[in-house]
């Protein structure tokens, strides 16, 4: 199965010491599958997320002016500041897959490293503004203060919490998996360097941060 | 011993990466689900025989049984069925690769598959379900005390194992197809597998969603879908049937790709119209992302949905025609032989037409307002999903058991399965339409004196189908000691499956295949010799 391509990718996926799993014909052939299954991967969080922003949009044509009222009590502030962070985020894990494929050793880990810190700083962020909400009485099921709040409110607070928090579930996995792939790049425990893998992981995560670009218009600039 | 004797300690079967062994696996654990929500149907049934309620308890309990039934049945069994069992065995040997792309992977699939198993009989133990597999809301959020977050739970964790193994079978159908295997050249099998993978990616993240959502409402008493804070039940369907209509073409285009092999196998001829064959398998896949309203005619969808959901749901129509059209022009003039799997075959082909044009009747607005939550609609699916998939299912098993265990079986045993399953199949389920048609309301366990008759020819079919059922379960057992050494391919059947020793060896092939032709050349005078060299053997 040897394509023209093939020689194009020779530094980066090298023949030399990447290790090939034994159902491979070759490390094209391997490099190509790991990509087509991370995308085919993505496509199942797209619907995944799909679903539940599908429900949201109906609910936002019905109640339009209670999910106006209920968004303004959002920062759009703190939700650009975070967009930042999670965009320059972003741009270390790129730089990340850009130093594995060059075999940088230590850049990777460096550049794995900046990420996650950003990721946590988005994390922490995020939950400032869920305690400050928790303050205001605005969690749904624990202290939604229905007086202060009355009709469809609470509505978008169940969607905000529910969007906000799987997404944040999906930051964690990402954060946890990244720190994983920091010390195995670390400690030289990929023959090739982790360039398909980090890759992949960098999939992942350029994904999850374009799910927040679709959530902070959604959630915290509708009544602007 | 290929496979199978590659090494024989539990550990060697519990951390195994090879496709074949995890094929074996899923064997394994369908068939005890299979059975644990076929004993819940029996109790069904047995409730049934009268009308008064006698054996259950109440009417509750009732519903407990029939939620097992349906949970069971649809989650654990007819959706992984055929690709978790029948695909992974086969899916790298017919196109000729090692494994799949991902065999780690496929490994946890099954693990996760086990998980949620555990956590839906954990929430049996602990009290069981009464909301019926749909969990529509209101019921599954305000109106239900039982356990519905645990087996929830365990149905959004099946479905990780489903989304799994589609995207290892899409992954090694685009990149591990050996040299000169074409798009065109695939066997159907794969193009079924292939559409199958496509809706299960895309449609099972949207059920997975839903039941977060359920579950959130259930935790938090937020209301997404509960009326009395803005939200709404009828959301719940859409978001339901928008995957859950699609899960019946994930159980049913597997199976036409099963039945596409054994046909062509059985009638010694190439498959008609080989392009509209795979078209027709991409166009349902498609199609049956844009029907789900039609199950919601009565539900207060607007008459202009209801109206295009309709004509959408008759355009299914046509890809399923095409598929039965051409099955039956492939037997036209070829040398047909009736053993064991074509009987399945040919079983398969009678049912499903019949559920299929039942489905016309359902998808018709007018009508399906008659019939709407009757057993019409109970007959309707087990058509589809009993008449085709299991059908199928239990053909392809037959067809390839030779090649799974290197063994034949009895002959004469599985004919007679295949003509008690068709016949108990029949007899249960003709009368359900009749029951549906004359006013029956499904989900009751009581019902009025005129309709005892058609419940008791029903349940005594349930009883014929339950022997046809059994007995392949103990000459397929018996045929792993006794059976007739297959040989790598005794039904003189195209395909580069056929082509390794029964059972394969490990790695599958021993020398890189390189393919030639398009499948089914069974006009070609080898495939002549090939069976008269198998008939003279004795193997069948």
């Amino acid at each position: 199965m040897s394509s023209p391509s093939a020689t194009v990718h020779d530094n980066t996926y090298g023949q030399d010491d990447t290790y090939l799993y034994h159902h491979f014909e070759d490390l094209q052939q391997q490099h190509e599958s790991s990509s087509l299954g991370m995308w085919a991967f993505l496509s199942t969080e797209v619907l995944f997320f799909g679903g539940v922003l599908g429900a949201f949009a109906v609910v936002q044509t019905l109640y339009g002016p209670a999910m106006k009222a209920a968004s303004s009590h959002l920062d759009p502030i703190l939700g650009a500041y975070n967009t930042a962070v999670l965009l320059v985020s972003s741009l270390a894990m790129a730089l990340a897959v850009r130093a594995s494929q060059l075999r940088q050793q230590r850049n990777t880990v460096l550049f794995l490293i900046a990420t996650i810190v950003l990721g946590s700083v988005f994390l922490a962020v995020k939950a400032y503004e869920w305690n400050h909400d928790y303050h205001l009485g605005l969690v749904p099921g624990i202290n939604f203060d229905l007086e202060r709040y009355p009709g469809r409110q609470i509505l978008f607070w169940s969607f905000y919490f529910t969007l906000t928090g799987i997404h944040a579930l999906h930051m964690v996995i990402g954060i946890v998996i990244i720190a994983i792939m920091a010390v195995l790049v670390q400690r030289r425990w990929f023959s090739g360097g982790g360039a398909t893998q980090i890759e992949m992981l960098g999939l992942y995560w350029h994904f999850v941060d374009i799910v927040w670009v679709f959530l902070y218009p959604i959630l915290y600039l509708i009544n602007r | 011993m290929g496979y199978l004797g590659a090494d024989y300690t539990i550990k060697s079967w519990l951390l195994t990466t090879d496709h074949k062994r995890i094929g074996l696996l899923y064997m394994i654990s369908i068939t005890v689900f299979f059975l644990l929500g076929g004993a819940a149907a029996t109790l069904l049934r047995l409730e049934l025989m009268t009308p008064r309620g006698d054996v259950f308890g109440s009417p509750d309990d009732y519903n407990r049984s029939f939620t097992i039934h349906g949970v069971f049945m649809v989650f654990f069994f007819l959706i992984p069925g055929v690709p978790a069992v029948l695909g992974n065995f086969l899916i790298p040997l017919m196109i000729g690769a090692r494994d799949l792309a991902f065999p780690r992977l496929n490994l946890m699939s099954w693990y996760i598959y086990m998980i949620g198993g555990l956590f839906t009989l954990y929430a049996l133990v602990a009290g069981g379900v009464d909301t019926g597999w749909t969990f529509y809301t209101p019921y599954s959020t305000m109106f239900s005390n039982t356990q519905v977050i645990a087996a929830a739970l365990g149905i959004f964790i099946v479905g990780f194992s489903s989304i799994l193994t589609a995207l290892n079978f899409i992954v090694t159908i685009h990149t591990m197809r050996a040299p000169g295997m074409t798009w065109l050249r695939l066997p159907l099998f794969i193009w079924a597998h292939y559409a199958t993978s496509l809706i299960i990616v895309l449609g099972t993240p949207v059920l997975a969603i839903t039941i977060i959502l359920v579950a959130v409402e259930r935790l938090f008493k937020v209301g997404i879908f509960d009326p009395a804070y803005g939200g709404d039940p009828l959301l719940f369907q859409h978001l339901f049937w928008f995957y859950s209509h699609p899960a019946v073409y994930i159980m049913i285009l597997p199976s036409f790709g099963v039945i596409s092999e054994i046909v062509t196998a059985f009638a010694r001829k190439k498959i008609f119209g080989y392009s509209f064959m795979a078209g027709a398998l991409l166009a349902i896949a498609v199609l049956g992302f844009l029907v789900w309203g039609h199950h919601m005619f009565v539900s207060s969808q607007s008459m202009y949905a209801g109206m295009i959901f309709s004509v959408l749901s008759f355009l299914v129509a046509v890809p399923s025609g095409i598929k039965v059209f051409n099955w039956t022009a492939t037997l036209y003039k070829g040398s047909v032989s009736f053993k064991t799997p074509m009987l399945y075959a040919l079983g398969f082909i009678g049912l499903f037409t019949i559920g299929g044009l039942t489905g016309l009747v359902l998808s018709t607005m007018a009508t399906d307002v008659h019939v709407h939550d009757t057993y019409f609609v109970v007959a309707h699916f087990h058509y589809i999903m009993v008449g085709g998939m299991v059908m199928a299912y239990l053909g392809g098993l037959h067809f390839w058991w030779p090649k799974i265990t290197g063994r034949m079986y009895s002959e004469f045993w599985g004919a007679l399965s295949a003509l008690t399953v068709f016949i108990g199949f029949n007899l249960t389920f003709f009368p359900q339409f009749l029951l549906g048609y004359i006013g029956m309301p499904r989900r009751y366990y009581e019902y009025p004196e005129e309709y005892q008759v058609l419940n008791v020819m029903s349940s005594a079919g349930a009883s014929v189908l339950a022997v046809g059922y059994m007995m392949p379960l103990i000459y397929l057992m018996i045929s792993l000691k006794v059976g007739k050494i297959a040989g790598p391919n005794p039904w003189a059947a195209s395909g580069l499956e056929w082509e390794t020793s029964s059972p394969p060896p490990t790695h599958n092939f021993l020398d890189t295949k390189i393919v030639t032709s398009g499948p089914y050349d069974y006009e070609l005078q080898e495939f002549a010799d090939m069976q008269r060299e198998v008939q003279e053997q004795g193997i069948v």
